[in-house]
């Protein structure tokens, strides 16, 4: 990491100056992928576009594909005229266009790797990278254990002095508590904690840093943020989507492992957690870790759970086929695209709130929030009549699209007549500020060159957020029923919306 | 909606703006108020400038224009019409134009920061002009006065904190690669040279900022191109430069013992530097140094 204190030409008080991450090749498994084009890339090209890459860069591409250097910056260009945030410009194309490399291969073949090690030691010495290393694997996890063997055997890990080498993986981290511990060890065979960053891009550095704000950096949020006060929380995670072409990864997968494990248990932990006494790494993960390890799904799974299966309907004026339907998903397929469950924290802010998790595809709309419902005025000095449109404050992080908050209250309607009804008082990140936010992809690839992982979760947060899902998962695998149907473009089965009626709760329509 | 007033008071103007935006049906959330300053010659540079502004962020864009005339007031409201704020263009003729402040004072948005660019000649002390009074932020730009060299000493010599220069806001992306460089190359620099067309107020104001931060005699070359266009940073083991090469948008880096290298650095449009100085509200400490040492190095 670059020594900032040394630097005459830097001033903690010069919030100004870009922070330009130091020399380095970025080297991306698998970036023939969707991934890859439509996110990585531009981001690359994004953060050169503001100044925030260094003047030694090298990217290289691996993949099986028989292609030359100047194919793939032909892919890279393309991909960032198509999908980059900032306009194209000829100059920021050219700073990058030198140090694109393409590494053609398959990720048995030790003839690939050595040719890899050639390329970014080649690089190291024409663009001045000075031996850092950034593995960027947007592969399979079934491919991390052979990737990582090659990149151990042909020495590509080795560092030189002074240079350092981290790893980038992504969501899932596994698909069970056992399987995420291989991994784990997989992967630390090779690297150190500190080097290793997961990726969860639903939750950018940037969502995580304004829930801390809003939470931290304000006197009248903490004092009501709590069991006085509220009395359910819902986070939510909805997508209109189907499972498009990745049967292959989501059958057998299924919503719970692919969303509420990672973001949706992030997301709780961060709205649930104590005030980290700063937001050093260390720090903002052990509160995480203590939420994690105080929460759990309540007594019978069978009333505090729920799951679905899209079938055949109509989604935002399309005909849309049922997920048994989908090509290359097993017709007796049990997997589930709809998942709620319900999570008590059992410590004493949250005892007794519970916070109900749902992540489902193809529901009417696309949008990701968590929602602090409040209890009920204790007293209210009204006619029953004066207050029947009156529901529960609310609190509502948005987090996509549209990031931003809602707080919902009531206001007496205009006119002679007492009647009170709910209104919204509204803000969005989009339109408050005058910059607009950076993609996640940017922050993310940003952090990682400059070595700052802070938000990024570590091995036990992972362990622990299995811990609270698997033995729901063992309860669906031992269910002989398949998972209740629900028409393509609704708010999901019945059977989750009996789970909250029977605390008493409905689920907002977000 | 496009409403057009003569003759007319802020009183007026409120009240028409407020139906306006109704009608529209715009929710508030505006971020700032933005006063630029011009006059009759400027104003439609002025005002295309506003727009580009008001387009980027959803704020109160109002451009003040001074005429020649009986003491008057000739308002246009936009609201709507393709930018997510408002535009309001005051023309403020005669005596009027002399007590600004009772006419903007309550134009300006409620709880949020105020902020007055002169894109043109600009008070000597902005900070004590009827209209720099009202705002938090006061933007200038020396490179458009007749003389930027002495603009900048002015400038300088009158600095309050909240004042800006877009001449400083040309030179981020060169101090930001200059900071890389160090960071790369972390050795003691012992002398320093910017190279730039002779009289060049960018010049002078990184060169203070050299010094400032380096605490080294920083030496001035005089070069046929414009603006800034090489900066050398020696060390004993060698030189680090970084030279707008041929191309006006890229430049050439160079760290010793390291390849040559291409880095995009173009001259960045008004509206970026305009972005740019948006984003922060505080006052800028490090500016306030270089200016500082700009005055000192008059004085001296």
């Amino acid at each position: 990491m670059p020594n900032t204190s040394n630097n005459p030409l830097k001033d903690p008080q010069d919030r100004r100056l870009p922070q330009i991450a130091g020399p380095c090749v970025l080297v991306i498994f698998g970036v023939t992928g969707d991934l890859s084009r439509k996110k990585l890339m531009p981001a690359v090209y994004d953060l050169a576009n503001r100044g925030m890459l260094p003047p030694g860069f090298g990217l290289v591409g691996f993949a099986r594909r028989d292609w030359k250097d100047q194919d793939f910056a032909k892919e890279v260009h393309d991909a960032v005229k198509e999908h980059a945030r900032t306009p194209f410009r000829e100059e920021v194309w050219e700073q990058l266009l030198e140090g694109i490399r393409f590494v053609p291969g398959t990720f048995d073949s030790d003839d690939s790797f050595d040719k890899l090690k050639e390329t970014i030691t080649d690089l190291d010495r024409a663009r001045g990278t000075g031996g850092n290393h950034a593995f960027y694997l947007s592969i399979p996890p079934s491919s991390f254990e052979v990737v990582v063997a090659q990149l151990k055997k042909h020495g590509l890990t080795d560092s030189e002095q002074g240079g350092w080498n981290r790893v980038v993986i992504e969501k899932p981290f596994g698909h069970d508590l056992e399987s995420a511990k291989e991994l784990n060890a997989v992967v630390n065979s090779l690297f150190e904690p500190h080097e290793v960053f997961r990726i969860d891009h639903y939750l950018g550095k940037e969502t995580v840093q304004n829930m801390l704000a809003l939470r931290f950096a304000n006197q009248m949020f903490e004092p009501i943020w709590n069991n006085h006060y509220v009395s359910h929380v819902q986070i939510t995670m909805a997508e209109d989507i189907g499972i498009g072409g990745r049967a292959g990864y989501y059958d057998g997968i299924g919503a719970a492992r692919d969303v509420i494990q990672n973001h949706l248990l992030q997301l709780l932990a961060l709205t649930a957690m104590e005030e980290p006494t700063s937001f050093e790494a260390s720090q903002l993960r052990a509160e995480k870790q203590k939420v994690l390890a105080a929460a759990h799904v309540p007594g019978d799974l069978s009333v505090s759970t729920a799951r679905g299966q899209y079938c055949a309907g109509w989604q935002g004026a399309q005909q849309v086929k049922g997920y048994l339907e989908e090509d290359g998903v097993d017709a007796g397929s049990s997997t589930e695209t709809y998942a709620a469950i319900r999570v008590d924290v059992e410590n004493r802010r949250w005892a007794g709130v519970p916070f109900y998790l749902r992540a489902a595809k193809r529901m009417p709309r696309r949008v990701t929030e968590v929602a602090l419902n409040f209890k009920r005025a204790p007293h209210l000095p009204f006619t029953p009549t004066d207050t029947e449109e009156l529901g529960t404050n609310a609190l509502v992080m948005r987090i996509q699209p549209d990031e931003g908050v809602t707080l919902r209250f009531g206001a007496k309607v205009p006119g002679t007549q007492m009647e009170i009804r709910e209104v919204s008082m509204d803000f969005a990140y989009g339109g408050s500020f005058t910059e607009s936010s950076p993609e996640a992809y940017e922050r993310l690839i940003l952090d990682v060159m400059l070595g700052d992982p802070p938000l990024f979760p570590q091995q036990e947060e992972v362990e622990l957020s299995w811990k609270i899902l698997d033995p729901v998962l063992e309860h669906w695998a031992n269910e002989p029923e398949q998972p209740e149907a629900y028409e393509s473009g609704t708010w999901g089965p019945q059977s989750a919306f009996d789970m909250l009626a029977r605390d008493g709760f409905a689920w907002r329509r977000p | 909606m496009i409403i057009e007033l003569k003759n007319t008071t802020t009183r007026e103007v409120a009240s028409e703006l407020l139906r306006a935006r109704r009608n529209v049906g715009s929710a508030s959330g505006m971020v700032l108020t933005l006063l630029v300053v011009s006059d009759e010659d400027h104003r439609d540079d002025a005002l295309q400038a506003a727009r580009a502004s008001a387009t980027a962020h959803p704020s109160r864009v109002i451009v003040v224009t001074y005429a020649d005339g009986e003491s008057q007031l000739d308002a246009e409201i936009q609201v709507g019409e393709g930018i997510p704020g408002d535009l309001l263009a005051l023309t403020m003729t005669g005596t009027l134009a002399e007590h600004a402040g009772s006419v903007l004072l309550p134009l300006l948005l409620p709880d949020s920061p105020t902020i007055v660019w002169w894109p043109h000649d600009a008070p000597d002390h902005p900070s004590e002009d009827p209209v720099g009074r009202l705002a938090d932020r006061r933007i200038t730009d020396a490179a458009s006065a007749d003389d930027p060299q002495a603009a900048l000493i002015t400038r300088a010599r009158n600095y309050t904190p909240g004042d800006t220069d877009l001449t400083w806001t040309r030179l981020t992306r060169w101090r930001g690669l200059l900071a890389a460089a160090l960071d790369q190359y972390p050795h003691k620099v012992t002398r320093a040279l910017v190279r730039s067309a002779p009289d060049n107020a960018p010049a002078t104001l990184l060169m203070a900022w050299l010094e400032e931060r380096l605490g080294v005699e920083v030496t001035n070359e005089e070069s046929a191109r414009a603006g800034v266009s090489e900066v050398r940073l020696t060390t004993e083991e060698g030189d680090i430069v970084i030279n707008r090469g041929q191309s006006d948008s890229i430049a050439l880096y160079n760290v010793p013992g390291q390849p040559e290298r291409k880095v995009a650095l173009r001259r960045r449009p008004l509206t970026d530097l305009l972005t740019e100085e948006l984003q922060r509200m505080d006052a800028d400490d490090i500016f306030e140094a270089a200016v500082g040492r700009i005055v000192k190095r008059e004085d001296a």
